[in-house]
Parts: structure tokens; C-alpha cells; sequence
């Protein structure tokens, strides 16, 4: 790892304006994708400005039909909520189907999306639930936020403090995650919300987490899994590499979205 | 150069290190304390895990300095003495849970961990539930089955 410099926030205005002051600072949350993503030098900011003990970031509410997570929530602690488990009970699972028990204990759904890595699982929540993703400065659109692999609409030095989920009528997640990695080959998150059915897609595009426009036509007119049967997608839109052809991931996109249906 | 305080051990620790420390470098050449191991370094085996405020962290993946002011706990730090050992230890000696050994700290720190967390959320952690919170350690000796069947037994001593 290359040197850096460490800097613990003690809120969110302190955290952004320390990181204003750095040359090539960024913000480290969880670290679970950060730190081993410098340890291979991939990565070599000049400042980390840490966030995870902000403790206005923590908590999570339920406000009427709209689940709050506070950015520096971990997924251990969004797996172990019973006001997540109520509310959403596929985001509560999801959250509980990242990495392994000590990986949740670390890794927050702020940093998780902020990196937006093309088979990370939150995307796919954000995305296909229609969520509301809330900065220091302004609110995005979940629609807006993903941008493409590893890129996000955030702005230069602009902080993720929470994420709003609308609560759906229903909703399921389904993962096939890669047997070595436990990363998503695919990962559907499947939703019937106020503005008709969701399908988002992670771990298979070429382009990051995406939504699936067939399927959700398909379940919109009948929401089962074998509506999902024989739903194309295109493999020259899918990644491909010595884990999965473009060709096994199109159709795995189906296969998950079908049993993301179950799920739900 | 940053100054970290922490307790390590129910003891008080402190020293100035470079940012860049990771904590499991800063247990092991810092504070002599060479149980906890350095398998992978990328986050999946799992035999760095330590206690961080009373949760399994992989000390490889976190910074020393992320860890200012907390409670951690190591394998040396669970047994009560010399010849009074942790429960899930003598239940990992008992029922031959290991082989070469370079796992073990890890997976007995991973083992408490989930024997509180099942028990403080009411839940029952039988033999599935055991292998699934197992995914982040790994061991290369023995297919597990003598692990699982440890953690059952030091699950049902430590109650």
C-alpha cells in the first residue's frame, strides 16, 4: 500500500471540508473494497478522510412508506434490522448475502454504492427499488446515480449520507454468486412499486447494474417466475470472463429473476 | 505518522504508527501478538479475525488507525489463563477441529462471534447455520466436518 495520510471525521461537514483540503483525498468508509483495492495499488489516494464514525450516519428509520439507511449503516447491522426486515424484508436479506459475517461488520451501504463495483449487490436494491439516494449537497435518483462501472453521478468531493427506500408492495433478491468470490455472476432485485414492476440487473452488464426493460414487462403483466422463462437478454451487453461466457450470464439473468419472484 | 490508542486485551496500547498500518500488521509487529495470522491478505480466509468492540473483523482489511479508541480482542485474549482455556478452544482440541493449525485463531474467533450474535438474536445455530457463517474462513487441511462439529460443542459449553 502505497503512504497516505488518515483523517477521522467527526461529522459530515468536517469529513467533506478535510477532504476539500487534500490533493487526490478520498473517503474511507468500511474499507472492506478500499484497503484491499490499495493494497494492490490500484487505488493510491493521498488523504483518507474516515467516515465510519460518524454517528449521525448510523441509524436507520421507517418514516410512514420510507426506510432511512444512514450511509455509514453496515450490512451486518441493515441484515440484523427488524424495522428493515418489516418494512423490506428483501432488502433486510440482501444486505445479509454480502461477503461473509465479517465483511458485513465492516462494509456500509454508503461506500458500497459510492464505488458502485458491477457486481456489488446494493446497487441492484437502489436501483430496482426506486430509491432516493441523499448527498451532503442534493437528492438522486437511484435512476441517475449509477452511471456506469465504478462511476456515479457524485460530484468531486460530494458524500453519500443515506439512502431512502420507498417500502414496495412486494419485492425479491435473488444471487448467483460466483463460488470463489461470492461476488454476484448475477444478482436480480425484482419489485412491484408505486410506479409499476422494477427489474434491476447486477454482476452481468458491461456496464454496471442496469434495468431490465423486458422483464419488467414480463412480470408487469403477470408477476411469476414463469413469466420470466424465455425473456431474452442481449449478450453483447454482458460481461464475459473466465468465470461466465456473455452468453451464461444473459441467461442466468432470467433464470434469477425468476427465482427473485419466488423470493419475494 | 499517526498516534492509535486502543485496548487490546482488556490491556491499554498505544504507539505511533504510519497511517498505513493495517491493524492485524499493527497486532503482530507492534504488539508481539503473533496468534493472529496473515493468510490470504485479501479479505477471504479469514485468519486475521479479531474482535473489533465485540464484532469478527479481518484485522487485514482495516486500518490501525480505524480502530482508535475501541476494545479488541485476540486469540491470545480469550482464555482466562495459562491452563483454564476459552470453551470453543477446548472444544476445537476435543474434536480435532484443525490440523496444521494456521486457521485455527480465526476460525475461534469467528466461532465466539457467532455463538453470541445467535444467542443474543434468539436464534438457533445448528449445523447449516454453523457452515453458512463459516464463509469467510477458510481451511485447507481439513474439509471442516471437525470444525462444524467443534463449534457445535464449544456453542453448547460457552451457554
Amino acid at each position: 500500500m502505497y503512504d497516505t495520510t488518515y483523517y477521522r471525521a467527526s461529522s459530515v461537514s468536517d469529513a467533506t471540508s478535510k477532504l476539500a483540503g487534500t490533493e487526490d483525498g478520498m473517503f474511507l468508509a468500511g474499507g472492506q473494497t478500499l484497503i484491499p483495492t490499495m493494497k494492490q495499488r490500484l487505488a493510491a489516494p493521498s488523504d483518507l478522510v474516515d467516515v465510519s464514525g460518524i454517528d449521525a450516519l448510523k441509524n436507520i428509520s421507517v418514516d410512514g412508506e420510507v426506510v432511512t439507511i444512514g450511509a455509514a449503516c453496515t450490512h451486518a447491522q441493515v441484515a440484523g434490522s427488524s424495522e428493515v426486515a418489516q418494512a423490506i424484508p428483501a432488502l433486510a436479506s440482501l444486505a445479509g448475502g454480502i461477503g461473509d459475517p465479517a465483511v458485513r461488520a465492516r462494509g456500509t451501504i454508503g461506500g458500497s454504492i459510492a464505488n458502485n463495483d458491477p457486481a456489488a449487490d446494493y446497487p441492484a436494491a437502489c436501483l430496482g427499488l426506486g430509491a432516493t439516494i441523499v448527498t451532503d449537497t442534493r437528492e438522486i435518483p437511484a435512476d441517475e446515480f449509477f452511471v456506469g462501472m465504478f462511476e456515479t453521478a457524485l460530484d468531486e468531493g460530494e458524500m453519500v449520507t443515506a439512502v431512502k427506500f420507498p417500502k414496495p408492495t412486494k419485492a425479491g433478491y435473488a444471487k448467483f454468486p460466483n463460488p470463489a468470490s461470492r461476488y454476484a455472476m448475477v444478482g436480480v432485485m425484482a419489485a412491484q412499486t408505486g410506479n409499476g414492476v422494477r427489474v434491476a440487473v447486477t454482476g452481468a452488464g458491461n456496464d454496471g447494474v442496469f434495468r431490465h426493460n423486458a422483464l419488467e414487462e414480463a412480470l408487469g403483466a403477470n408477476w411469476s417466475a414463469d413469466a420470466t422463462q424465455g425473456v431474452a437478454t442481449d449478450a453483447d451487453d454482458m460481461l464475459s470472463d473466465i468465470h461466465g461466457s456473455a452468453e451464461y450470464r444473459a441467461h442466468l439473468v432470467s433464470v434469477m429473476a425468476g427465482r427473485a419472484v419466488d423470493n419475494s | 505518522m499517526t498516534k492509535v490508542t486502543m485496548t487490546v486485551n482488556g490491556k491499554a496500547r498505544s504507539a505511533e504508527v504510519p497511517d498505513n498500518t493495517l491493524l492485524v500488521d499493527y497486532i503482530r509487529e507492534n504488539l508481539r501478538l503473533t496468534g493472529t495470522h496473515v493468510g490470504c491478505d485479501t479479505s477471504q480466509c479469514g485468519a486475521c479475525v479479531v474482535h473489533v468492540n465485540g464484532q469478527a473483523v479481518k484485522a487485514c482489511t482495516m486500518l490501525a488507525a480505524s480502530a482508535e479508541g475501541a476494545e479488541v480482542t485476540t486469540i491470545e485474549g480469550v482464555a482466562a489463563g495459562k491452563d483454564d482455556l476459552h470453551p470453543m478452544q477446548i472444544a476445537f482440541k476435543e474434536n480435532h477441529g484443525l490440523q496444521c493449525g494456521f486457521c485455527t485463531p480465526g476460525m475461534i474467533m469467528t466461532a465466539t462471534d457467532m455463538v453470541s450474535r445467535y444467542k443474543e438474536a434468539g436464534k438457533t445455530l445448528d449445523e447449516h447455520a454453523i457452515r453458512e457463517e463459516l464463509e469467510g474462513n477458510i481451511c485447507r487441511c481439513t474439509g471442516y466436518h471437525n470444525i462444524v462439529k467443534a463449534i457445535a460443542d464449544g456453542a453448547s459449553k460457552m451457554a
